[in-house]
C-alpha cells in the first residue's frame, strides 16, 4: 500500500508537470488551431533562464522564475508573431512542421548555453520531505501539485470570468465572427502563446528541480506532455488535466511496478507508456477522450 | 508533337515520364555525368553523395504517404530502423550475441523492404481511423516505441551503446564494400557503395514515379485533397491508405537497410524523433509531391553541412570555433531549422517549385514577364 501511495505521489507530481505543458499546447491549439512543436524549445529555453539568474547571477530564486515566466512569454510571442502568424490559414501540417523548425532554431543555441554539465535552477526545496504515514512526500512535489492546481484554476476563472477570456473563448469558436464583434484576433494569438510560454516556464523549472537537474535533454519532458493533449482531445481544456492525470499516473505506476512484474519489457519502460497509452487511446477513440469529433460536410 | 512540345494530344503522352525528347536527352546527360563522377571526386564526397543518394529513397517513401496521399507521418525513422535491422539481420553476419543470416543482397534488400512494409501495413488500419494530427502523433508515438524495441533487442540490434555492423554488400560473391578491380580497372569502395546506390535510386525512383502516375497515384491524390469526396467517387479510403503506408514503408526500409552499409556501423540511437524530422524537412525543403523534389530535397540537406564548412572557409565570420556562441554542426542545425521555416513560409513549393520557376523564366526569354 505505501508503494502505492507512494508511487501516487510522484504520479501527480509528473502530472502537474504535464498539465502546464499540455493546457498551454490545448491553449494554442484552441485559439488558433495549431499544434506546438517549439514548445519543448521555450520551455527549455526558460528553465536556462531561471537557472541563469538563480545560480549565475545569484538572483532569488522567485524573482528569477518570475523573469523564467516573462522570458518564456516573450519568446512564445516572438515566435508566434515572427513564424507563426505569416501561416495561418495554410494547412494545419505545414504550420506543425515550422514549428517543428522553429524548435531546432531555438533549441540549438539554448543547448549550447546549458552546456554539457548538469545545472540546477536553485529552487527552494531540494531534498526537503515530508512524511505523512509511512509515505514520503518531497517538498517539490508538493508545490507542484499546488502551483497546477492554482494555474489551473486562475485559468478556469479567467476564461469563465474576464472579458479577454471570452475574447479567447470567441476566437476558438469562430475567428471571422470573433473578427466582426470586435475582438482583435491578432492579439488573442499572441496571448495564447505568451500564456502557453509561461506556462511551460513553470513546467520546465520544476522539471529541472529533480535530481536530474536542467540537461539538454530536459525538452523530452515537454515531448511526453503530448500524449497528454491527444489522449484528452486536442481541443479540450479539461481534457488536458485529464489526460496530463492519466499519463502522469501511468508512467509512474509503471516506473514502480513494471521491473517487478513485467520484467521482460525492459529497463527504463516507463519512459515509453505515455506513447503506449497515446496508441491504444488513439486505436479507441481517434479524437481523444474529450476531443470534439469533426463533423465533415461534402 | 515535333516543334509542339506542350501540346498532347494522349492522355499517355500527358502522364509520361519525360513528356519531350528535350527531358529525355538531358536526363540520360545528367545521367552519365552523375555515373563517371567518382572518377574523380575524393572518397568524403563519394560518400556524401551516396548517402544522398540512398536517402533520396528514403525521403521519395515519405513523399508518396505524405505528399501524394496527404498522410502526415512522423514515423519514418521507426520504418528506416526497422529496415536497418532486417536487412542486418538477413545480410549480416552472425556473432556468438547476434543473429545474422548473412545472405545475399538480392535477398536482403527486398526482404529489409518487406519487412519494414509488413510492419506499415499492420500498423496502417490504425492509422487509417486518424487524421491529420492526431496522425501526426500516433507516428510520433511509434518512433519513441520503436526506439525502446530497439534498445531492448539486442539479439538483433546489438543492444544500446554497443549496436552491430549492417548487412553485408555482396552481390553473388562480389563484394561492394571492399576495394576491388573490374576488367583491369582499380575501384574503391566508396566508388562501389556510390555506384550500388545510384543504381538502387534509379530504380526506385522509377518505381515511384510509375506509381504516382497510375490509378493508385491517382487516389492517393484525390484522397489528399479531399478523402469524402474521393471516397463518393469510389476510392476504397482504407485500402488505398494501407497501400500508400504499405509502400511507404517499403521505401523507408530499404533505405535504411543501405543507409548504414555506407558508415559500416548501426546504433540503436539513430533512430529517433530527428531523424523523422531530418526526412520531413527533406520532403518539405525538396518539394512535397514531386519524385525529382525529394531527391533535390535530400541531395540539399544530405550536403548542407559540407556546404556549412566550405562557406566557412570563404566567409570568415562564419568560422564561429568552439569558443563562440555558436560551433559549426550547431550553427548547421540553426540554418536548418530555419530552412525548414523559410521554405514553408516563402517556396511551400520547395526546391522543386524554385527549379520550375526558372525553368518557365528561361523558357521565354527574353520575353518572359
Amino acid at each position: 500500500m505505501t508503494t502505492f501511495l507512494q508511487a501516487t505521489v510522484a504520479g501527480l507530481s509528473l502530472a502537474s508537470i504535464y498539465m502546464l505543458l499540455a493546457l498551454g499546447f490545448v491553449i494554442i491549439y484552441k485559439s488558433m488551431q495549431v499544434l506546438s512543436f517549439a514548445h519543448p524549445a521555450i520551455m527549455l529555453f526558460a528553465a536556462y533562464m531561471v537557472s541563469w539568474m538563480a545560480i549565475d547571477k545569484q538572483l532569488n530564486f522567485w524573482l528569477a522564475l518570475a523573469l523564467g515566466v516573462v522570458a518564456a512569454g516573450v519568446m512564445g510571442w516572438l515566435a508566434e508573431r515572427v513564424a507563426v502568424r505569416p501561416m495561418i490559414g495554410k494547412p494545419l501540417f505545414a504550420i506543425a512542421i515550422l514549428t517543428i523548425g522553429l524548435d531546432i532554431a531555438i533549441r540549438t543555441p539554448v543547448n549550447n548555453l546549458i552546456g554539457v554539465n548538469i545545472r540546477s535552477v536553485g529552487d527552494p526545496w531540494g531534498f526537503g520531505t515530508l512524511q505523512l504515514g509511512d509515505v514520503v512526500i518531497q517538498h517539490r512535489s508538493i508545490a507542484m501539485v499546488v502551483t497546477a492546481f492554482i494555474v489551473g484554476s486562475l485559468l478556469f476563472a479567467f476564461f469563465r470570468f474576464s472579458r479577454v477570456g471570452l475574447a479567447m473563448r470567441a476566437t476558438a469558436i469562430d475567428q471571422e465572427v470573433a473578427l466582426a464583434q470586435g475582438i482583435s484576433v491578432g492579439r488573442i494569438f499572441s496571448l495564447a502563446w505568451i500564456m502557453a510560454g509561461g506556462m511551460a516556464a513553470l513546467a520546465g523549472t520544476f522539471a529541472s528541480s529533480d535530481l536530474s537537474g536542467l540537461t539538454q535533454s530536459t525538452y523530452i519532458v515537454a515531448l511526453k506532455a503530448l500524449p497528454a493533449i491527444v489522449v484528452g482531445g486536442l481541443d479540450s481544456i479539461g481534457g488536458a488535466v485529464v489526460g496530463a492525470l492519466i499519463i502522469g499516473l501511468a508512467e509512474a505506476y509503471t516506473a514502480t511496478y513494471q521491473s517487478q512484474y513485467l520484467g521482460f519489457l525492459g529497463g527504463n519502460f516507463s519512459q515509453v507508456v505515455p506513447y503506449l497509452v497515446l496508441l491504444i487511446v488513439l486505436l479507441i477513440k481517434p479524437y481523444g477522450l474529450f476531443g470534439t469529433e469533426e463533423v465533415e460536410r461534402v | 508533337m515535333r516543334g509542339r512540345p506542350s501540346l498532347f494530344t494522349r492522355y499517355e503522352a500527358d502522364g509520361a515520364i519525360f513528356p519531350n525528347n528535350a527531358q529525355r536527352v538531358w536526363f540520360v546527360v545528367g545521367l552519365i555525368a552523375v555515373a563517371v563522377l567518382p572518377i574523380w571526386l575524393p572518397r568524403d564526397w563519394m560518400i556524401l553523395i551516396a548517402t544522398a543518394f540512398i536517402a533520396s529513397v528514403g525521403v521519395i517513401g515519405l513523399n508518396l504517404i505524405t505528399g501524394y496521399a496527404g498522410q502526415v507521418s512522423l514515423g519514418h525513422a521507426f520504418f528506416l530502423g526497422i529496415g536497418a535491422y532486417a536487412g542486418a539481420a538477413f545480410g549480416g553476419a552472425a556473432t556468438d550475441k547476434l543473429t545474422g543470416l548473412g545472405l545475399d543482397i538480392l535477398i536482403w534488400l527486398p526482404a529489409a523492404g518487406l519487412t519494414a512494409g509488413l510492419v506499415g501495413a499492420i500498423i496502417a488500419p490504425i492509422a487509417v481511423r486518424l487524421k491529420g494530427l492526431y496522425l501526426a502523433f500516433l507516428t510520433l508515438g511509434l518512433v519513441f516505441l520503436g526506439e525502446h524495441i530497439f534498445r531492448e533487442w539486442d539479439s538483433v540490434t546489438g543492444g544500446p551503446g554497443i549496436g552491430r555492423e549492417p548487412a553485408q554488400l555482396s552481390l553473388f560473391g562480389w563484394r561492394f564494400d571492399i576495394d576491388g578491380s573490374i576488367g583491369g580497372f582499380d575501384v574503391t569502395r566508396e566508388q562501389q557503395i556510390y555506384w550500388l546506390g545510384l543504381v538502387v535510386l534509379i530504380i526506385m525512383g522509377f518505381l515511384a514515379k510509375n506509381i504516382v502516375r497510375s490509378r493508385i497515384g491517382r487516389a492517393f491524390a484525390a484522397i489528399r485533397d479531399r478523402d469524402i469526396a474521393a471516397e463518393v467517387m469510389g476510392i476504397g479510403l482504407t485500402r488505398y491508405k494501407v497501400l500508400a503506408f504499405a509502400v511507404s514503408s517499403f521505401y523507408a526500409g530499404v533505405a535504411g537497410a543501405l543507409l548504414f552499409t555506407v558508415t559500416g556501423f548501426v546504433t540503436t540511437a539513430s533512430f529517433n524523433l530527428l531523424l523523422s524530422i531530418n526526412y520531413v524537412a527533406m520532403v518539405v525543403i525538396g518539394g512535397a509531391a514531386s519524385i525529382a523534389g525529394s531527391i533535390m530535397g535530400a541531395a540539399f540537406l544530405t550536403l548542407l553541412p559540407r556546404m556549412i564548412d566550405a562557406a566557412g572557409d570563404v566567409l570568415p565570420f562564419l568560422e564561429v570555433g568552439s569558443q563562440g556562441i555558436l560551433s559549426t554542426s550547431q550553427l548547421e542545425r540553426v540554418i536548418f531549422g530555419v530552412l525548414i521555416i523559410a521554405f514553408l513560409i516563402f517556396e511551400p513549393m520547395g526546391l522543386y517549385g524554385i527549379w520550375i520557376r526558372i525553368r518557365n523564366y528561361w523558357k521565354a526569354w527574353p520575353f518572359s514577364y
